[in-house]
């Protein structure tokens, strides 16, 4: 869908990924994370460092937002995180003992988002992190991800349409669209 | 992985349904035999070890499409597949934990409807046994035609259809031994095989599973 | 030049193009020969008198419906390891072909079973086998019509076809272990003495090649058309970008 696109992004530096819906926004983050093989071209980061998040957030509704979050550190091996300290960057406090099902979207969306300081990753992929937040959350992620993420030296591809207040390089994927006639679909290789 | 296994677990006996379901559906199952058939003991106590053992294999047939099916939909299966843990190990910890949430219940009910079917004394044991031996094949098997229909809206019917033939030497050798047990017979053979069968699924089909989760999470 | 270059859509639907139609006229003329030999010019056998001539149908379509599952494994194993897309097609294209073998065997196995065993239908392992074959064929067919993205169908169909031909065999030897059979043993082998003899083994022979060209002629068919299915779709997503 894309050819051509080309970047590096640095210890405690943000890329945010710019263009018009179809794109290609997703297909690319979802080829970094190691979810579809690119066609052609290197990825490289480190492998044991990367994570990735979209739209959907894997919340259980039958899990309190406490174990949703506990499962997750298990599953990435985080033994030491404070869990008492990320419920409070995401605003999620008063809310650690509710059921999962329970949660508004934008509630759900910062439990979706506190995953990724429990993890531990330093790579983050993330699509559209900020899909339903309203402007405080949206702050409280960037806060997190200013103070703790890039502080402690990790960095993040993101794609989203609005302003996140980072001081953040931007790069506008609508010039390197592929031409599909020209490679593109697996039916072509029929023509 | 353990905590997972933890994880899905506690999901299945929040979400409710998951344990009892099966249950009362393999309940249903034999309990329905006799009035096809007639209330002929003798009748029953024959065919009494392959209702329990087709019975089982439906009831376990029933919560297959809900391995993957809800990791899918909310996100989960995709966010554990770039997760740390191996995709093999995924496949293995959902039949593991559909095994402990289906296959093993209905082992330990098995007796009790052998009861209402008058098997033989002698089989109860083998019951048990081939049972014990048998079901993680059918959780594993099963996995893995789960995998398989995960991204497809109406999978649960083609579940059944890709997934039944595949259950056939588990079914041969799990009746066989029950059966075996009925007549005096010595059962070890086939509760060998069984075995064998079971060592094989969990050995190959976690790997078929992750590449088709693979293929399916493109 | 390497022979996968022949597997390449454009040159696969050059070379078929003139083979075809002389394929399906070997297939027809081996049957028409092997059937008119077989049933016209061969003795009533002394057991089984003049029903043991439905061999010459049900033999050759028995060994079609395995061989086209082998076939179908082999074609998915090319796809999984080089993704030639004309493999995964003829996968795609074998399938009702082995099915429709599969039937034909079934069927003229239940109508030579009534004069023989007195039943059309019998839990014999070998008639079993196929059952549970027959059953395979159309799980393998469903995925194929189930999955919207013709990748991903391959892909899917491939692992199903793999692990299902283990499963398959173990299938084989689980029936043997559950039942002794009524069905005789193999009527051909090359390695037994105690074969057919050689007035019905010639015939035999030309309606075999003659199932053999049949079953090539119609998955190559059948597999054009899957080509020119693809065709279509990729000329109608070009429209729709334009």
């Amino acid at each position: 869908m894309l050819t051509g696109v080309n970047f590096d992004v640095g210890a405690g530096q943000v890329l945010i990924l710019r263009g018009p819906n179809g794109v290609g926004k997703t297909t690319l983050l979802r080829t970094l994370a190691g979810l579809q093989p690119e066609q052609d071209g290197i990825v490289e980061y480190p492998e044991e460092q990367g994570a990735y998040a979209s739209h959907a957030d894997g919340i259980k509704a039958a899990l309190s937002v406490t174990e949703n979050l506990t499962f997750w550190a298990d599953v990435y091996g985080q033994r030491d995180v404070s869990l008492a300290e990320v419920l409070q960057t995401f605003d999620l406090t008063d809310l650690r003992d509710r059921m999962g099902g329970t949660l508004s979207a934008g509630q759900k969306r910062r439990l979706g988002l506190a995953r990724l300081a429990v993890i531990g990753r330093k790579v983050l992929f993330l699509d559209e992190p900020t899909v339903s937040l309203d402007r405080t959350s949206v702050r409280l992620f960037a806060g997190w991800l200013q103070s703790q993420h890039l502080a402690q030296g990790g960095c993040a591809v993101i794609a989203t349409h609005i302003d996140l207040g980072l001081d953040a390089p931007e790069l506008d994927l609508t010039p390197f669209k592929a031409d599909l006639a020209a490679g593109g679909g697996s039916d072509e290789a029929f023509l | 992985m353990i905590a997972l296994l933890r994880r899905d677990l506690k999901l299945a006996v929040r979400a409710g349904g998951g344990f009892g379901l099966g249950l009362a559906f393999f309940l249903i199952v034999v309990v329905l035999v006799p009035f096809g058939v007639g209330p002929e003991t003798e009748l029953l106590s024959r065919i009494a070890p392959g209702i329990l053992w087709v019975a089982s294999l439906l009831a376990a047939l029933l919560s297959l499409d809900r391995i993957f099916a809800l990791d899918y939909e909310d996100g989960s299966l995709a966010l554990l597949a770039t997760s740390p843990l191996p995709l093999e190990g995924v496949g293995l910890i959902k039949a593991l934990a559909h095994w402990i949430t289906t296959g093993l219940p209905l082992t330990i009910a098995a007796p009790a409807l052998g009861f209402l079917l008058s098997l033989a004394p002698e089989a109860y044991a083998y019951l048990l046994l081939s049972l014990l031996i048998g079901t993680p094949a059918l959780s594993m098997i099963g996995t893995f035609g789960a995998a398989l229909t995960v991204g497809l809206r109406r999978g649960g019917l083609l579940l059944s259809l890709l997934v039944l033939p595949l259950y056939v030497p588990t079914l041969i050798f799990g009746a066989e031994a029950v059966r075996r047990g009925a007549d005096g017979l010595d059962p070890t053979g086939a509760l060998l095989l069984l075995g064998g069968i079971t060592a094989g699924t969990f050995a190959l089909l976690p790997f078929a599973t992750a590449a088709t989760l693979r293929i399916n999470l493109r | 030049m390497s022979m996968w270059e022949y597997a390449n859509p454009k040159r696969f639907m050059g070379w078929t193009r003139p083979v075809l139609p002389w394929t399906f006229a070997l297939a027809g003329v081996c049957l028409v020969v092997g059937l008119v030999w077989g049933f016209f010019f061969t003795p009533d056998d002394f057991r089984q008198g003049s029903t043991v001539k439905i061999i010459y149908l049900h033999v050759p379509a028995a060994l079609m419906a395995i061989n086209a599952w082998i076939m179908m494994l082999v074609a998915s194993l090319i796809w999984v390891v080089r993704r030639h897309h004309v493999s995964a097609l003829a996968a795609r294209a074998a399938a009702p072909v082995g099915v429709t073998m599969t039937l034909i065997a079934l069927f003229t196995g239940a109508i030579w079973g009534q004069p023989m065993w007195g039943t059309y239908w019998a839990w014999d392992p070998r008639l079993t086998s196929f059952l549970i074959l027959f059953l395979f064929y159309l799980g393998y067919i469903a995925l194929w019509e189930a999955i919207e993205d013709p990748d991903t169908a391959a892909d899917l169909t491939s692992v199903l076809c793999m692990v299902g031909s283990i499963f398959a065999i173990l299938s084989r030897y689980a029936v043997l272990f559950w039942s002794q059979g009524l069905h005789q043993g193999a009527s051909l082998s090359l390695d037994k003495e105690e074969n057919v003899a050689d007035v019905f083994w010639f015939p035999l022979l030309v309606c075999i090649a003659g199932f053999v060209f049949l079953f090539i002629a119609l998955v190559l068919m059948r597999t054009r058309t899957e080509i020119r299915a693809r065709r279509m779709r990729a000329l109608e997503a070009r429209v729709q970008r334009a």
